[in-house]
Formats: C-alpha cells, structure tokens, sequence
C-alpha cells in the first residue's frame, strides 16, 4: 500500500485487492488440485488407448452387470430415503414431542459411522451365523452377499442427505402455511401436496441429488455384504476396485469415467432445473 | 353466527395457557381479545378456529357443540399474524385455494372461482396484483391478500390473530378501517386478537381483556374505558 494512491471508497464488506487476490487465488488452486485434476486424470487415463478401447472395455458381460447392478440399487435406495427423509423431516418439524433432539442424532448416525462398520453390522445381523439371516436363508432370502444387503447397505449410508437439508428447511418456514391451508378446508393430504411439497421442492431436489450421487459411489458399507461376487454382487465401484487391483487401468478408469459423468450428469439437471424455474426460485426466497 | 365458550380451558405439557373461561359473542360482532402476551388471547382464537383442541369444555355455534369439529368444518376464515401466505402461489392462487381445496361436487367452476378471485380483489382494493406473488407485496398488501383468501371459503366467522401486528403506524390505521369496512359489509361475525388496546377500543363493538389466562373483564369500549373492572385492566388500558 503507497502513500501515492489517491483514497478510494469501499464497502465495510469489501476486502482490499490483495486480499481478494489472494483469497480467489486459494479457492481456484484448491479447486484446480483437488477437483479439476483428478477429474482430468480419470477420463484421459479411461482414453489412453482410445475411445474404442474404454467403450469396449465397458460392454463386457461384467462391465453391463455391474452399471445394471449399480443403476438399480440407486434406483430403489434414493426413493426409499427421499420418502424416509421427508417422513422423518416432517415428523420432526411439524410436531413437539420428546425425545426430538435425540432423534436428529440419530438420523445423522450414518455420517459419524464408518461405512464398513455399517456393513459388519448388517453381516451380524442378517448373516448365515445369526438367527434372522439363518432363517432369511432358510426361506430364500438371502440378504448378504445378495442385492437386499447392497441396497440396505447403501439406504443406510444415504440416509441422512435428504433429511438433513429439508429438516432446516421446514423448521424456517413454520407450520403457519400448513395451518392456513387448512383452515381453507384442505385435507391433510391435499396440503401436503400442495403446500408443504412445493415449498421444499428445492431442497428435496438437492438432497435427492446428493443422495443419489453418494448411492451410486457408495463402497465401504457395499464391499463388506457384497462379497463381490462378479456379474452378480458387484456394483460399479467394487468393480472399479476389483480392475485396478488386476492392473486393467483402462478398464477400471473407463468404468470410473461413467460414473463421475452419471454424477455431472445428476449436477447438469439441477442446473438446468434452476435455470428454468429461476423466476419461481425468485420469488419464493425472501428479500 | 353466534359463538358460545363454555368453560374452556386448556393445558400445554404441564403449563396452563387457559384457565376455564366463558364468553357469548354474539352474530355479526366485532369482538377483541386484549391482553399482553402470554394472557391466552391467541390461544382461544385458535381453540375456536379448530387449530388447537380444548382440554375440557365446550364451544357452541349457533347453540350446536361444535367441540369436535375439524379445522376443516369449521369453516371460519383465519388470518394469521405473518399472514401465512403460500409463498409459492401467485396471489390469485392465494385466494382461490380454499374454492379449489373443495370436494369435487361442491368446486365452482374454473370461471367462476375467476369471478369470485376478482371480487375478493376488488373488495381489498387491490384489482392489479393478481399475477404477483407474496413477496413482491408490501406488508398491507399482504395483510389485505390474507383477508380476501380467508373471505373466499365464504367463512361461518372471520378470526384474525394480530392482523395489524406486523404493519407500520400509518398502514395500521388505514387497514384498521379497512377491517371496520369490510365486517359491516359482510356481517361475520368477527373475533380478531390484539396486544394494542387503542386497536381494539377504536375498531371493536366488544372488548375481552385477559391476562394470564383469565378473562378480566367483556364489555363495550366505553364501559372498559369508564368502568375497569380490576386493577389490571385499569393498568393495561392507561398504558
């Protein structure tokens, strides 16, 4: 700072150049080493030996299993945690009741728990060895190492996403429309669809998308009561795993490729959705 | 319609928000609860809107128990103290939700919940916001979009929780006419809660004062304001 540079005003909120300098400078860095790159590094690696090479690499019996296996899991486990989710979260804003605190806790547990300890607990519990399993088993309905335990496995890590974002949400708007609505003559029903479900649409979305993003990269709780069965139990990531243990760079790069673009593609949508309803969005968000 | 509380009282958890207390309002008036906060005045506004339920006693309308009916079939015209407008529907929207919530044999048609909307519109002073939605209203628009929403169920009776609450003192004036005008037109009866004592001596035929979940004293502004009934009362209506 000179002595010679003629007084400029500034908003109290505004820091002075160097500072900002600094400050987008980090912020880009950071993005570029830990977000950019690894991106990069994924498709050119997937490319390596050319486009037909990864395209190839992906239409093996196994490849397909694993993108049918993966698809399918996140197709059952985001529906069922966005109706937990908006369950939970209703139950939780809507009423009083005690005992409130400590469900939060524990609707946040999956986050505080490693994923593979979430996945020994559902081996213990519906395993051969246990009593429940055994009889699971016995009837034909093997959970571990089969699809029911790779989708609660993965329902289980996910499920905080959806009522973590609505859960602040709807406490911020109150029951005040609700109550209106149904002063109007509204049904229970009727205003959930109409006035509860539009105002958290937003949030809904984002924790939807979150949720599906992390449903379909799930590993640790997955790689535990999968077995990691080929073609029959192992999802897109353990098959990338499984891939790059056997030195396949290219089909395991190719494999993580699709994945990462189904996850900008569920990032594209919100986008666009955005973008369309931006006068909406507009005019919900206070001044 | 005429309302009758018969010994309501009514118990959060283990705090008493309403000892049992009785009022008779009768049809067509323009009632005022006041008392501070915590004196039960919204409370008893809910109890009888259908929002909260009684811990014991009764509420007649027209001298029919009308203690268990839904909030749905009460059918009163609740305003709320921030107004509760759907922040997601247009203002028309707003006002034509209460026709459109109805069983499918009793909606209007589309045209003429259009008619209806534009006459609700028209009564609140505000033909040209249709198209806008709440948040690009000022704060009596508001308040006025309310009433008319409340008034398109055509409701048995008009409940207001502090519907000037929220406004600034010249608006506040204008809309406690508005109010004034828009009862006389309509004839509902009208219970409306207040913590502003000049409010509901200037615009209510009938003043309940309360406080800590008692009823101090019922009567006509110029009685209350002649003949305070309790220490209390005098206080709070010389504040």
């Amino acid at each position: 700072m000179s002595d010679t540079t003629l007084p400029t005003f500034r908003t109290a909120t505004e820091e002075a150049p160097l500072l900002r300098a600094a400050l987008i400078g980090i912020a880009v860095a950071g993005l570029a080493v830990l977000v950019f790159a690894p991106l990069a590094v994924v498709f050119a690696e997937a490319l390596k030996d050319g486009w037909l090479a990864a395209v190839e690499s992906l239409g093996n019996r196994d490849a397909r299993s694993a993108i049918h296996l993966t698809l399918l899991i996140t197709a059952i486990a985001v529906p069922a945690n966005a109706a937990f989710g908006i369950a939970a979260a209703w139950f939780i804003t809507k009423f009083d009741f005690r005992g409130k605190a400590f469900l939060i806790t524990l609707i946040d547990l999956p986050f505080s728990v490693s994923p593979v300890v979430a996945g020994l607990c559902i081996v213990l519990l519906f395993g051969a060895n246990s009593a429940l399993g055994g009889w699971l088993i016995a009837h034909g309905w093997p959970i571990v190492f089969a699809i029911p335990g790779i989708v609660l496995a993965t329902i289980f890590v996910t499920f905080p996403f959806v009522a973590r974002e609505l859960i602040p949400v709807m406490i911020e708007q109150g029951r005040a429309e609700e109550e209106a609505a149904l002063t109007l003559g509204a049904s229970g029903w009727r205003t959930f669809w109409t006035v509860t479900l539009p105002n958290i649409r937003w949030a809904l979305l984002y924790g939807t998308l979150l949720c599906t993003a992390r449903a379909m990269g799930e590993f640790g709780a997955v790689a535990v009561v999968s077995g990691k069965i080929r073609g029959q139990t192992a999802t897109m990531p353990i098959t990338i795993e499984m891939l790059y243990n056997e030195y396949l760079s290219v089909a395991a790069f190719s494999m993580a490729a699709l994945l990462t673009a189904l996850a900008l593609v569920t990032l594209c949508l919100k986008t666009l959705l955005e973008l369309r309803h931006a006068d909406q969005l507009a005019a919900i968000r206070r001044h | 319609m005429h309302i009758d509380i018969d010994e309501i009282a009514k118990t959060f958890g283990g705090t008493t928000a309403l000892l049992p207390v009785s009022l008779n309002i009768p049809s067509g008036a323009l009632v005022a609860l006041l008392g501070p906060s915590g004196s039960g005045k919204t409370t008893l506004l809910r109890i009888l809107g259908g929002l909260e339920f009684p811990t014991s006693g009764r509420v007649l309308f027209n001298g029919q128990d009308a203690t268990g009916l839904t909030v749905q079939e009460r059918r009163a015209g609740f305003v709320f103290q921030s107004y509760a407008l759907f922040r997601h529907m247009t203002v028309f929207d707003n006002i034509a939700y209460g026709l459109r919530a109805r069983p499918r044999g009793q909606r209007p048609p589309k045209a003429e919940i259009a008619r209806r909307v534009t006459k609700l519109l028209d009564l609140i002073q505000l033909p040209e916001i249709a198209t806008r939605y709440p948040t690009q209203l000022s704060g009596g628009q508001r308040q006025r979009v309310a009433l008319a929403r409340a008034l398109a169920i055509e409701p048995r009776m008009l409940l207001l929780d502090e519907p000037f609450g929220a406004l600034d003192a010249k608006v506040r004036k204008e809309l406690r006419q508005g109010l004034r005008d828009i009862h006389d037109e309509t004839g509902l009866t009208t219970v409306f809660v207040t913590h502003d004592q000049d409010e509901a001596m200037e615009l209510a035929d009938l003043v309940v004062v309360m406080s800590m979940g008692r009823i101090e004293q019922i009567g006509k502004p110029q009685d209350i304001r002649a003949k305070p009934a309790t220490p209390f009362v005098r206080d709070f209506i010389s504040a």
